[in-house]
């Protein structure tokens, strides 16, 4: 399984990727971690003519305003970074459940935010997680730059609203707000495999202990991350119950509509969906309990 | 003589090498000049080829040539029939064996169409994208009960039907036994074994010298004797001018053993066309459908008990996947078909199989070899029987085990050696005490679970028993060789995939001689070194091969003793042989060492009685009369979350009986290795194949192997019936680990989440959380209907 | 296309080379048919299976899914180059001693994955083993020695430590 012929430039320079970018289009690709586009070009799946290396462009990794309200995660930004990062994993706790998720070690040492977020994998947790949490994605190309929101990122099934001269930069998340607590669960064949279904679940309280807010992000029930947040209404306003969870959990099912593969049938992905929702939003309850 | 070595846990000698990287495996052979080859393989299950142009690919830059099956000639023909099939009465076989590349017609996706040569492999797979292929498509044959249906096409059309071979075999009568019985239970089963995928695939690389007419030919085979055999004569070279090396080979687990692989068969005759080493490397891609499965059967049957719930007889008809071609004969459902009987007292047996043609890759045997399958039935009959006649499992197996005082035990019906199956020894009860003890049975089921329930917590408990055939014929071979400098030399022809026969030979060799184990060299797998044997497979390498090692140094052992006599002038008696020299009992300052004996065994002058040999060295072969009978029984504590179906085993136990054993550690391994395997193929690892006969999970990101996480601490121990059948008295133990798991995880399922009860049955393995899942809901959808 | 070749400069096992090489090359296949260092061995190409495991600047990656043109300027660590004059690393031995490696082929990416594993977390229970080892699949052993093996390892090296 050995890739087929390209031409590969190890970019020096944003700008210089850029152009490369903006004057080959769709035939050329980005080379970051390289753990979901390598294997797809041993398999020969992917083919670009020109592989843009741009692993040197140290300004697009790191992560910083942890401290503040909005964090700014450049999408260079390799997983194993993030595991380390106490700051980032308490301003972001979904991170903190979703990372070790993801792959093996030996991947994350390499993979990278951006690398995920744009191969855009259904199944992948870091777009659930982008969604849930309400991620701005930031892409630039040779002649401009736009934001865009992570529920208008993820267009379809492996495709992202990035253009054929773009390139996903960096992210903006924000930081956990006061009164909330996140989890993300999912429950997938072995540890580290695709999701067969993934909830993240962010819930904030108003002073009266009444959720303010639900967050709901789902990965692999659909062909994009899900959206699910809308589902969550019976628990707007109200103090939070099981009966409430279980009739999000219900209305979660119904809003999602799984494929099933040589995995697991659709039928399966629905029902376990609305156990990881009721799950998940109970230990995102349970986290603001303890911290207040 | 004493033991020091044998029955050890004697650390490998094997290691160092391979812990630094310096174990040669097949892809770490390079020849200067050397070719590298890919081969084009069809993406249809079945089709009609209708034309195969390869004009576009030989103009690329650093191909050398391309082969299609009409540029083979005279060289092209169906590969021989490898294991015949056994001698049952009224058996049907119908030979359809495999060709080396498909020639007007594609039986299974993967098949290969043509071979590109070239520069690098990277080059070559180039080159594949440059061949034309105009297939025709054609229906393939999927499902093993629709193939035998009326109007199925027919995956070779000469033969008329998709009917392999139908056997029948029986014991007693299954009709009279059944009227007695209290309660007769029928049931379908549904069994998959997956594949192999061994950390490292399949190669060959060939390389002629037509100056010496010599042919050498790394393989990564289980068997380098046969396969230098069935090579020298389809190239038609005398066997003295082709030989095999299987390197160190990085797991083989049965589908090495298969023979004559289209690779195989091709690259030595490539190698002597173009006069440049030629390599090929099987890509994990490939491995899914080059080499060769172990899939499926489906079993439709009945057992009839007596009220306590005695055994009074078996029915089972059976449909087995056996795959386009059968060049390697019936092993699997016959060992289906053996296995069943268990440990078990069963009085009439009535089986019969149909081995059905698919257009999907072969199947052989893979580590279990159709066990697994045999022993699902069996156990689950008996799980289903103990439900309804209200008994507990362990104890309905108890009732119906083979008494210790009934060996040899024979069961008559036709085994893979050809004999009628005999079970030489074994005393199955203490095997079932030990697990149930070691498992915490009583208590768990008393004390334990109800505590648990009461926690909301689903774990359930389940036991399963197996006989496991092994040791089997023809024979093997061993040299057994003092080297001048002291050290021992021991060659023999089977190959060694990590069992560590590097070891364990050299135990039996050191104990013999009286050297250490450290200073005895092994070497298997070269046909140069040894010329004639079978192979690895069948859990038979340490018993036979093993055997024949002993045979062989017991002889040195008597020659250095004599040689030593004659050189003391005194009785053989009056000698000891030890730490590498042979002395004197109770003067060990009068001694001689063994180099010293090997020399002087060859002497430069002098006369050299006739009928003696030079050098202090010998050649043995051992064959069993028959294979031996390995038993055990495994024991989980399983819990099932009772929302997602995921679940953990909590206790996992092994108790077995391998006869003597030559090294502990090394046997754990084995069995560690097996159960492993056991619950890939329980719960994780199924092929998913589509109407049209493709593979859509051909990677192993979606086939899925178990890793540290999925297999747990397992607890083993062992009890001893030697065998009578060698001299050493050991049974094989290679496959034993991965046969009971399948019945184990449906049990400890269905107790966890008291299936039962709910009159859910879990009858077919691979299991996954989503199978549960979907089972459950059909059963409570058909109750809400009723 | 022609393929155009780049010049790379790294170090293996501390040894400094020079090659060039095409970019589509795959790092596993330079280190074992440009570099001969056949020790890390080919289980999958598609960064699965970890066979290939190898350190890149002390830190564990897939050989099989990077680019022998991006090693440029990286300091690569083989299994190789564990042993030392004075023997065996700590975690080679005591994979040797618990019986941790059957065929062997698997066993390279395993102990790269470990020594760079126990370097960083020194004491380890059994549970962060197996999850430390779950990117290394092996076929024949069932992990549990080499669960075993890894324990005993870090407990020498905790011994041992200055």
């Amino acid at each position: 399984m050995k890739p087929a012929p390209f031409k590969y430039v190890k970019a020096s320079s944003l700008a210089q990727a850029l152009s490369l970018k903006a004057e080959h289009g769709d035939d050329a690709r980005f080379l970051a971690g390289g753990q979901s586009l390598i294997p797809a070009m041993n398999f020969r799946l992917a083919r670009p003519s020109v592989l843009i290396d741009i692993n040197g462009l140290s300004e697009l990794a790191g992560c910083s305003g942890a401290d503040g309200g909005q964090v700014r995660l450049g999408a260079l930004t390799r997983y194993r970074a993030l595991e380390r990062d106490g700051d980032f994993l308490k301003a972001c706790p979904l991170f903190a459940d979703a990372l070790p998720h993801i792959a093996h070690p030996q991947i994350r040492n390499r993979g990278t935010v951006g690398g995920n977020l744009s191969h855009a994998d259904p199944a992948s947790e870091l777009p659930a997680v982008a969604v849930a949490m309400g991620a701005r994605l930031h892409l630039q190309s040779a002649s401009g730059e736009r934001e865009v929101d992570a529920c208008d990122f993820f267009i379809g099934l492996l495709t992202t609203d990035v253009q054929p001269d773009e390139m996903l930069v960096d992210i903006s998340l924000p930081v956990q707000k006061p009164r909330s607590g996140a989890c993300f669960m999912e429950v997938a064949r072995r540890r580290g495999d695709f999701a067969l279904a993934g909830v993240a679940a962010i819930v904030t309280l108003d002073v009266e202990r009444r959720c303010s807010e639900v967050r709901l992000g789902l990965c692999g029930v659909g062909e994009t991350p899900v959206d699910a947040s809308s589902a969550a209404e019976a628990l707007i306003g109200e103090t939070f119950s099981d009966r409430a969870v279980e009739v999000v959990a219900a209305a979660v099912q119904r809003m999602i509509e799984p494929a099933g593969n040589v995995h697991a049938t659709a039928d399966y992905q629905r029902h376990v969906a609305g156990v990881l929702t009721s799950r998940a939003l109970r230990a995102a309850y349970q986290r603001i309990a303890r911290a207040a | 003589m004493t033991t020091r070595f044998f029955g050890a846990p004697v650390k490998r000698n094997e290691d160092k090498k391979l812990l630094a990287g310096q174990a040669l495996f097949i892809d770490d052979v390079e020849l200067p000049g050397m070719l590298h080859a890919a081969f084009l393989r069809s993406q249809v299950a079945h089709a009609r080829i209708n034309r195969i142009d390869a004009s576009a690919a030989l103009q690329r830059n650093g191909v050398v040539a391309v082969y299609t099956a009409k540029d083979l000639g005279a060289y092209w023909q169906p590969g021989p029939l490898l294991v015949p099939p056994p001698p049952v009465p009224g058996i049907v076989f119908n030979l359809r064996s495999h060709v080396p590349l498909a020639k007007d017609i594609v039986r299974c996706a993967g098949e290969p169409l043509a071979i590109v040569v070239a520069e690098s492999r990277y080059i070559a797979e180039d080159a594949l994208d440059d061949i034309a292929v105009d297939l025709e498509s054609l229906p393939a044959v999927v499902d093993i009960e629709k193939a035998l249906e009326k109007d199925a096409a027919c995956v070779h059309a000469d033969l008329g039907s998709n009917v392999a071979a139908h056997v029948h075999q029986s014991k007693g009568n299954y009709h009279s036994a059944a009227a007695k019985a209290h309660l007769t239970l029928r049931r379908r089963f549904r069994y998959e074994h997956g594949i192999s995928s061994p950390i490292e695939t399949r190669g060959v690389v060939a390389q002629w010298d037509g100056r010496a007419e010599h042919m050498t030919v790394w393989d990564t085979t289980q068997a380098p004797v046969f396969v230098r055999n069935v090579l020298a004569g389809v190239l038609g070279l005398g066997e003295g001018q082709v030989r095999v090396i299987a390197p160190f080979v990085g797991g083989g687990f049965g589908p090495k053993i298969m023979m004559l692989y289209p690779e195989e068969a091709t690259l030595p005759w490539i190698a002597m066309r173009l006069n440049r080493p030629i390599k090929w490397i099987e890509d994990r891609y490939e491995h899914f459908v080059a080499t060769t499965h172990e899939r499926g059967q489906i079993h439709d049957a009945e057992i009839a008990l007596t009220r306590d719930g005695r055994i009074l007889g078996v029915k089972d008809v059976f449909l087995h996947d056996n795959g386009a071609y059968n060049p390697y004969g019936l092993t699997v459902p016959i060992n289906s078909q053996c296995t069943l009987l268990g440990p078990y007292v069963i009085p009439a047996y009535d089986s019969t199989f149909t081995s059905v043609f698919t257009n999907l890759p072969i199947v052989t045997p893979y580590r279990g070899a159709g066990r697994q399958h045999g022993v699902f039935v069996i156990e689950r009959l008996l799980d289903l029987a103990a439900h309804a006649l209200d008994i507990d499992p362990a104890e309905i197996r108890r009732r119906n085990l083979i008494p210790k005082d009934a060996f040899p035990y024979q069961n008559q019906i036709i085994y893979q050696d050809f004999a009628p199956l005999e079970y030489d020894s074994g005393n199955y009860e203490p095997v079932l005490d030990k697990a149930l003890e070691a498992i915490g049975y009583a208590d768990f089921i008393a004390n334990e679970q109800p505590k648990l329930r009461a926690q909301g917590r689903s774990v359930g408990i389940s036991i399963a028993c197996y006989v496991e055939g092994t040791g089997i014929g023809p024979y093997e071979g061993a040299k057994v060789q003092v080297r001048a400098n002291g050290k021992v030399s021991v060659a023999t022809g089977i190959g060694t995939q990590g069992q560590g026969h590097f070891t364990s030979f050299a135990q039996i060799v050191a104990d013999q001689l009286g050297v250490d184990v450290t200073d005895v060299d092994i070497v298997t797998g070269d046909t140069d070194r040894f010329y004639w044997g079978a192979g690895t497979f069948a859990s038979r390498g340490a018993v036979v091969a093993g055997n024949a090692v002993s045979e062989a140094s017991q002889a040195v052992r008597k020659k250095a003793l004599k040689l030593a006599s004659d050189v003391f002038e005194c009785a053989e008696e009056d000698l000891v042989l030890a730490d590498g020299k042979v002395s004197i009992v109770g003067v060990p300052e009068k001694f001689i060492r063994l180099g010293e004996l090997a020399q002087r065994a060859n002497p430069m002058r002098g006369a050299v009685k006739p009928g003696t040999e030079p050098g202090l060295e010998s050649t043995q072969y051992f064959g069993p009369p028959s294979g031996s009978t390995a038993n055990g029984v495994h024991a989980a504590i399983i819990e099932v979350d009772p929302a997602t179906y995921e679940l953990k085993i909590l206790k996992y136990v092994v108790v077995h009986d391998c006869g003597t054993v030559i090294n502990p550690m090394i046997l754990e391994g084995q069995i560690h290795g097996g159960v492993a395997q056991g619950i890939g193929n329980a719960f994780y690892e199924k092929l998913c194949f589509d109407e049209q006969g493709q593979l859509l999970n051909a990677s192993l990101a979606d086939y899925l192997l178990p890793t540290a996480l999925e297999v747990p601490r397992m607890e083993l121990d062992h009890t001893v019936t030697p065998s009578p059948l060698n001299p050493l008295g050991i049974k094989g133990a290679g496959e034993a680990g991965a046969i009971p798991v399948g019945p184990l995880f449906a049990q400890a399922i269905e107790n966890a989440l008291q299936l039962k009860q709910r009159k859910i049955e879990l009858l077919e393995i691979p299991l996954s959380p989503s199978r549960v899942f979907e089972l459950i809901q059909q059963a409570s959808q058909e109750g809400n209907k009723t | 296309m022609q393929p155009d070749r780049h010049e790379i400069a790294l170090s293996v096992n501390g040894t400094a080379y020079r090659r060039e090489v095409e970019p589509r090359m795959l790092l596993s296949d330079f280190l074992r048919h440009e570099l001969m260092l056949a020790g890390t061995h080919v289980g999958c190409e598609h960064g699965v299976c970890g066979a290939c495991t190898i350190l890149l600047d002390g830190i564990p990656v897939r050989s099989c899914l990077m680019l022998a043109v991006q090693s440029d300027g990286h300091e690569l660590s083989t299994v190789e180059g564990l042993a030392s004059e004075a023997g065996l690393h700590p975690v080679q031995q005591a994979m040797h001693e618990h019986h941790g490696l059957q065929c062997g082929y698997c066993t390279p990416g395993i102990l790269m994955t470990m020594t760079a594993y126990l370097k960083e977390n020194p004491s380890p229970s059994e549970e962060e083993v197996r999850e430390a080892l779950s990117g290394n699949i092996c076929r024949c052993t069932g992990y549990q020695n080499i669960v075993d093996a890894m324990l005993a390892a870090a407990k020498a090296m905790r011994e041992t430590a200055p």
